[in-house]
């Protein structure tokens, strides 16, 4: 890998909020770390941000000059314009001359922020905030860019916008590494690692952790949920049978990456309710 | 309602500590401090006959600190303009010159009081010269000092909220991830401030100036070095207390907790050398007890750099260990935690291409 997490476990006082979790971030390519609440996203990119140190395990970055980084925060300065948090990123990562201004401009239309260039980070919409974020960071062009969560809280067309945005800086050679909680934003990865509670849940490429989908996969109608390893998509119920043997009335149906992700999740969890380490790495 | 209320200041600790600990200290400490009966004015006696004279000043409020037979006049006026004295009895003459510091509002008062009733026993009658504030003029005495001490309201107070509210924003680790080091970002976060609070100075000493006719009549230079040390440890302190808060309401309140003893224990109002010893050791940690010092020495007395070489080097003391703290706390924030750690993990940083 180019850069990354090898085997890193992160200890918090008594509780370890990573334990050997391995994150690939390769040039051109994005990574997906995905998991709910807690599951250890964000502190992946604050180890691999050097915001934190592992206390066992391997981190391969670039100098700190060469990182791009958004947290799961604002990430921008609300009482600064869009042009002054950019001019601030600038002076920041010391860009001079004209290439920056010419990228600075490139970004404002790429994010389609040229418009409100004027106007102040605290009024933009949360979409544009995160899309205001993400351009500070692109602008010193780092070779890694680490972004948690940027499209939480997103409507449907900015978080489109947002992954145009990562896509093409992948394009542009960056390695890039993107926090969510949505599963099915992880379908676009080049690689996902699936977090739950500190622990690999599942990791490979899209189509690994789909093939290495265990069980069968069932759907199902009704109001009431149908068996404990069971999930809402649309109108109907996904039943997950890791055993193969569905529910009566279940319908077998052909999983996808997003209920790929989620089986992965809730094998997770019941490991770790068995007091297992989940042994699946695609 | 009330049960959601004492059962978040439970969690907050450092409140219920200042609202119950505070008002115990403050009260003890500001009781020490203010005291308006002044005692022990550092006195000097010369002249041919100062023995005697010195003899005869068995007053309480003096406190006979020098005695120089050999000495006249000249050199008593400058142990009162070098803040050595602040009363200076002249003898050798047809009768007792007295000269005193009217910089010293409560002791020349106090030491008027005392020569009366002196001068109703003895039935000496000197001559008295009250130099520098010859009118005993409050504001003469006060807008110096009070200059200083809005600056450290102001000061301290806002520049406590600067790292707090980067934290609060999330925008700390931006910061922490960009090529910042420490120093760059104290010194980011102060100048501003420096030369806003250098504006607010010039103007509140051009008001006082106008308004309240105080004299300026020192060295403009020696003032503005006094100045910068003293507003720079003052930012610096705000800047100290923001980096130590998690958030906004605990840096207001610590950063309250370093502005109010300066109110009483920097000198601005009660003599520091009439305090208690047990309080007197707090204001010679206060910054604005040394501008004070530098303040009213060059506006009202004149002092050259030479003679305030001590409050000067003092702020420059505490403007390197206000600074160095607040570089060195906030470093903490800047670089990866789990110091302890490190010795079990291995991180390599290439030089990416």
């Amino acid at each position: 890998m180019s850069w990354g997490l090898r085997e890193v476990t992160v200890t918090r006082g008594h509780t370890e909020a990573l334990a050997g979790v391995t994150v690939p971030v390769d040039r051109a390519g994005v990574t997906v770390v995905v998991g709910g609440d807690g599951a250890g996203k964000s502190t992946c990119l604050q180890v691999l941000a050097g915001l934190l140190k592992p206390s066992l395990g391997t981190v391969l970055r670039p100098q700190k000059e060469r990182i791009g980084y958004v947290p799961a925060t604002a990430g921008l300065y609300a009482d600064l314009t869009v042009q002054e948090n950019l001019d601030f990123s600038a002076s920041a990562y010391r860009l001079a001359g004209r290439a920056w201004w010419q990228r600075a401009m490139a970004l404002l239309e790429q994010t389609g922020l040229g418009p409100a260039r004027h106007r102040l980070g605290g009024q933009l919409s949360g979409g544009m905030q995160r899309k205001l974020a993400v351009a500070m960071s692109l602008l010193h062009a780092p070779v890694l860019l680490l972004l948690d969560e940027p499209t939480t809280g997103v409507d449907p067309v900015s978080r489109a916008e947002l992954w145009r945005l990562i896509s093409a800086a992948a394009a542009d050679g960056t390695a890039v590494a993107v926090s969510t909680t949505y599963v099915n934003e992880a379908a676009r990865a080049a690689v996902v690692v699936l977090l739950e509670a500190g622990k690999t849940a599942a990791s490979g490429t899209p189509a690994q952790i789909l093939d290495g989908f265990p069980g069968r996969l069932g759907v199902m109608d009704g109001a009431e949920r149908p068996a404990p390893l069971s999930w809402r998509r649309g109108v109907t119920w996904r039943v997950w049978a890791p055993e193969g043997a569905l529910p009566a009335g279940a319908r077998p149906a052909a999983p996808d990456f997003e209920d790929a992700g989620v089986a992965a999740a809730l094998a997770g969890q019941r490991a770790a309710l068995a007091g297992q380490r989940p042994g699946r790495e695609g | 309602m009330v049960f959601k209320e004492f059962r978040e200041l439970r969690r907050d600790r450092r409140t219920v500590a200042m609202m119950i600990a505070l008002p115990v200290i403050l009260l003890v400490v500001f009781g020490y401090a203010a005291n308006f009966r002044v005692s022990d004015i550092p006195t000097a006696v010369v002249g041919p006959s100062a023995s005697q004279a010195a003899a005869l000043l068995n007053e309480p409020a003096f406190h006979v600190s020098e005695i120089d037979t050999a000495a006249g006049e000249p050199a008593a006026r400058d142990l009162l303009r070098d803040g050595k004295a602040v009363v200076a009895v002249v003898t050798g003459g047809s009768a007792p010159l007295i000269l005193m510091d009217g910089s010293q509002l409560f002791s020349v008062q106090t030491a008027e009081t005392a020569l009366g009733k002196m001068a109703a026993t003895t039935r000496v009658q000197p001559r008295v010269e009250i130099l520098y504030n010859p009118d005993l003029s409050t504001s003469w005495v006060m807008v110096p000092g009070l200059a200083g001490l809005i600056l450290v309201f102001i000061g301290t107070l806002i520049t406590s909220l600067g790292v707090v509210r980067e934290r609060q924003a999330g925008t700390l680790e931006q910061l922490a991830v960009m090529p910042f080091r420490a120093w760059e970002v104290i010194a980011g976060k102060i100048v501003p401030y420096l030369i806003v609070a250098a504006v607010d100075l010039v103007v509140i000493v051009a008001i006082g100036m106008g308004v309240f006719h105080v004299p300026f009549a020192g060295n403009v230079g020696t003032f503005a070095l006094g100045a910068a040390l003293f507003l720079l440890v003052t930012l610096g302190m705000g800047i100290l207390v923001s980096t130590v808060s998690q958030n906004q309401g605990q840096a207001i309140q610590l950063a309250f907790m370093l502005v109010m003893p300066q109110v009483l224990l920097s000198g601005l109002i009660f003599p520091v050398s009439s305090m208690a010893l047990g309080v007197r050791w707090i204001s010679y940690v206060l910054p604005l007890t040394y501008f004070i010092q530098i303040s009213r020495g060059v506006m009202l007395k004149a002092m050259p750099i030479s003679d305030l070489w001590e409050p000067i080097g003092l702020l420059a003391v505490l403007a390197v260990v206000v600074l160095g703290l607040a570089v060195f706390r906030f470093r903490r924030d800047l670089a990866p935690s789990g110091r302890k750690e490190r010795a079990a993990a291995r991180s390599e940083e290439p030089v990416a291409s």
